[in-house]
């Protein structure tokens, strides 16, 4: 069986970064990145749009050439990969099971990385009546067959959610020649960046059609159209405000789930509500040695933040696969999200590892001038005046080492949030 | 290809391809006409894939005597067949003393039928048995010779071993008439093309009134009667043991709450007459009806865990039987019509029974090289670590993953290709490549990838499923 330090799972952003910072971090730089793809850097390779490494690079770069810049270092570094390579097995003790066309492979790892990314969810998965046609695309399918393949996937669309994603589609379809019908969002609100309405939406006239829900698509072999309708604060459909829009394609943008079907195989608590692992603020899963980072972990909305996270979560790992008796017998404080708070990660803080670190975490709903607390043991550490706080968007908060200092480690962290 | 057949069957569904295959035990040029481009494309994939024990059709008909014999030779044949088949038992749950008679009335029934094992069990059992259930259960109807199958994939296998053993299936054949030349039947197709037969059977599904009337034969009218369903991802430990029924009304067997021989759970069908034969659509209305009912029995389920919706259209005659015999009038002209439920556990039986009436009329001998064998195409997702190496060495394509969620390697499509598929769908229903929880979101390119390698066509040409539902529209600029 081969041996690693540390082997990565899956060659994104995540993947990338996590291996460079462990393999800086190790005496013996045996590391290994797992990539299922023909090519390193994952989806980042169809996102042809600008927009990545604002705050990490200070400079607007597509996502192919925000990939480009941690592939060439992982080149150059001599990290060692494999393409075309499925995992399909990893075992609490961080054996790990992988396939290609050369084998079945059984490599042992003293640290894992796991940065698999994340899926879209389905048309069927947020049940989607009426037929069931060709002409249906998740954005990520689009995307691939439009700026990898080549391919126009249709002539006339609509556009099922409106983040960041459905908005940027909206636009890249309309440059390829695809009349965009409208976007449809079921919130009373965008979950995408202001910037993206003006440029992908505003400036091509493609109209945002907030509260309101394809109800129906039509169609025996291609889509023919759908049928849409106004919902309430409910989200319930409102009766006689159905509508129907001709139209040959929908796509769907309608969310991302972690993907943890590996992570479940080895035994590893998930959160509910981020759909990723429970980790520490060492990115170390409830498995020892094993860590997770990038949207495997929460689905971000930030390449840059990605980077951040599976940095520290590298660096960890490749610190465990050194000295893993420094991971042994370890006490937690449970960091709790309380009113307001959808989640948090880290979820927990490692007691063994009190060093700054940034806590994430996202709101429930849209607020407007609100004040997002940190408190323990009854006593606010931080507070935070926010003008607007959105779903869609995730927030940091920085845990310095003042802060640190000021625990009370007998009780919680909580995060929560009061209007004013 | 010759056009000349001594016997001819429309529609390649599960009954259509049951009596093909029967058909080839016997010296006889036999071939199948199909609208569209791939077996299964109706009520044959989008149906419950239930092996009913038999206790719920009237004593005396037609549905009562296939029901029980399909099921006492179904093992054996997907045994032949390579398909999967469990007999995982099935229990008809009651919530008062009404249905607790019901489940009375359907025990005498299932006796007088020649169902065996049958017996009604009390609350106590049924929860040690079926933690997952409702406590206001008060009794179960239990009969153990229930069990669930692939409806396509059972089709799928009778297609492949037909075409082995010297059957002709022909698609994209959408038959617009029908006319008598002599001894033979000139059914022609939308296109132009045309074949002759000595014998014909209809076996259109929800279209066989259509084709009845074509040939002249005896005016039945069939009724498409939808059913909405949900499929819910692999769940880590299956909630239901045994298929779940409610106690049954005039309008069928009702929501049932299903493990499926893949693993995923199955919940549905509605039922609901409907104007159009090939309205497949979901329904918002049929969707709610459906899980409400569900959740009546197993409160437990959970609308997170849905990965797809469907319907199907069930082929409800209006004479209330299933319609399987020989026109009166209209010589060598079989209808084998109003095949509803239980179609699918019948299929088998019914297939044998027109095979030997065929062979008797036309005096067919038997065929020697009859294989009954078929092999299933091997499955990464089934096989040992150690047969999986085994098996990359042998073929390298083997160890290359296309579908994630299922776990499925470029030689099973490579190898459903070689075996028929055309489409997408047709990809997907023997290899399961986008069936699962992320639905093709991964694999929907890669496997258009291996199509168009294969079969040598650009991308633009490859379908959903035939005719029109292609995926890609143009191609906008060169590798």
């Amino acid at each position: 069986m081969e041996k690693y330090k540390v082997v990565v799972i899956g060659s994104g952003p995540a993947g990338l970064a996590a291996a460079l910072e462990s393999f800086k971090n190790l005496d013996d730089k045996k590391v290994l990145i797992i990539e299922r793809d023909k090519f390193l850097g994952g989806i980042l390779n169809q996102c042809i749009h600008p927009g990545f490494g604002l705050h990490y690079f200070k400079e607007e770069l597509t996502g192919p050439e925000y990939a480009h810049r941690f592939i060439e270092q992982v080149i150059e570094s001599q990290i060692e990969y494999l393409t075309e390579t499925h995992v399909i097995d990893i075992t609490p003790e961080k054996e790990i099971v992988a396939v290609n066309k050369k084998g079945l492979k059984r490599i042992k790892a003293d640290s894992i990385v796991l940065a698999m990314g994340c899926r879209e969810r389905t048309r069927g998965a947020i049940i989607t009546p009426g037929t069931r046609p060709a002409g249906i695309f998740t954005a990520g399918q689009a995307q691939r067959f439009i700026n990898i393949e080549g391919y126009r996937i249709g002539k006339k669309a609509i556009i099922v959610g409106s983040g960041d994603i459905g908005l940027i589609m909206a636009r890249r379809l309309t440059l390829e020649g695809i009349e965009v019908k409208a976007v449809v969002e079921i919130m009373p609100y965008s979950t995408g960046l202001r910037r993206n309405i003006v440029q992908c939406l505003d400036d091509f006239g493609i109209p945002l059609l907030l509260s309101h829900k394809l109800v129906k698509i039509h169609g025996r072999y291609r889509v023919e159209g759908v049928t849409i309708a106004k919902v309430d604060f409910k989200l319930k459909e409102i009766p006689s405000t159905e509508r129907f829009i001709e139209c040959d394609t929908v796509l769907f943008s309608v969310g991302l789930i972690p993907e943890n079907e590996l992570s479940k195989k080895a035994g590893i608590v998930l959160d509910m509500r981020t759909g990723g692992p429970v980790v520490d603020n060492t990115f170390s899963t409830s498995q020892k040695g094993i860590f997770a980072c990038g949207n495997v972990l929460h689905v971000h909305d930030l390449v840059d933040n990605v980077t951040l996270e599976a940095q520290t979560a590298g660096r960890y790992a490749a610190m465990y696969s050194q000295y893993p008796e420094l991971f042994e017998n370890n006490i937690y404080i449970n960091i709790v999200a309380k009113e307001g708070i959808k989640y948090v990660v880290p979820q927990k803080l490692n007691k063994t590892f009190v060093q700054p670190f940034v806590l994430r975490f996202r709101v429930d709903n849209f607020y407007k001038d609100a004040v997002v607390t940190i408190s323990n043991a009854g006593k606010v550490l931080i507070k935070i005046k926010k003008s607007i706080l959105t779903p869609g968007e995730m927030e940091s908060i920085e845990i310095s080492q003042k802060i640190l200092s000021q625990l009370d480690f007998s009780n919680d962290i909580v995060v929560s949030l009061q209007n004013i | 290809m010759s056009r000349i057949y001594d016997v001819a069957v429309i529609g390649a569904g599960v009954v259509g391809m049951s009596i093909l295959r029967e058909l080839t035990r016997y010296r006889l040029k036999v071939c199948c006409l199909e609208r569209m481009e791939d077996v299964a494309e109706g009520a044959s994939k989008a149906n419950s894939g239930i092996v009913h024990a038999g206790y719920d059709p009237i004593e005396g008909t037609k549905k009562a005597r296939f029901n029980v014999e399909g099921n006492n030779i179904f093992a054996d044949v997907c045994n032949e067949l390579d398909v999967e088949y469990k007999m995982i038992g099935s229990l008809v749950v009651a919530f008062d003393d009404h249905e607790i008679n019901v489940l009375e009335e359907l025990l005498q029934r299932g006796k007088r039928n020649g169902v065996k094992g049958l017996e009604i069990k009390g609350q106590e059992w049924v929860f040690a048995n079926e933690p997952n259930l409702s406590r206001n259960i008060k009794a179960a109807l239990f009969a153990p010779y229930s069990g669930i199958t692939n409806p396509y994939k059972l089709t799928i296998a009778l297609f492949e071993n037909a075409i082995q053993n010297g059957a002709d299936v022909i698609f994209d054949f959408e038959v617009c008439k029908i006319e008598k030349d002599g001894n033979y039947f000139v059914v022609h197709s939308a296109d132009g093309r045309f074949v002759k037969s000595r014998l014909l059977i209809n076996c259109a599904g929800v279209h066989a009134d259509e084709i009845s009337k074509m040939a002249g034969s005896k005016l039945f009218k069939i009724y498409p009667r939808r059913g909405q369903y949900y499929i819910l991802d692999k769940p880590e430990k299956m909630p239901v043991a045994r298929v779940i029924f409610q106690v049954p009304t005039e309008k069928g067997k009702g929501i049932l709450v299903t493990p499926t021989v893949d693993g995923n759970v199955l919940v549905g069908p509605n039922s609901e007459y409907i104007d159009s034969k090939d309205d497949t659509a979901t329904t918002q209305e049929g969707l709610d009806e459906v899980f409400e009912k569900a959740r009546r029995v197993m409160p437990s389920l959970s609308k997170r865990d849905v990965i797809t919706i469907f319907s199907g259209i069930r082929a409800t005659p209006d004479t209330h039987d299933f319609i399987i015999e020989e026109d009166e009038n209209i010589k060598n002209f079989i209808n084998v019509a109003g095949i509803e439920s239980p179609g699918l556990t019948s299929s088998v039986a019914i297939g044998r029974y027109i095979a030997e009436l065929v062979s008797d009329k036309l005096n067919a001998k038997i065929n020697l090289n009859f294989n009954p064998y078929r092999e299933d195409i091997k499955r990464f997702s089934e096989l040992s670590d150690g047969e999986r190496e085994k098996m990359i060495k042998l073929y390298p394509s083997f160890g290359n993953i296309v579908c994630r969620c299922e776990l499925v390697s470029e030689y099973e499509i490579v190898e459903a290709i070689r075996r028929g598929a055309r489409t997408i769908d047709s990809v997907k229903r023997r290899t399961r490549a986008g069936m699962g929880r992320c639905q093709g979101g991964f694999c929907l390119p890669r496997v258009m990838d291996i199509l168009s390698r294969e079969l040598k066509i650009d991308k633009t040409h490859i379908t959903k499923f035939g005719k029109n539902s292609y995926i890609l529209t143009e191609k906008r600029w060169e590798d």
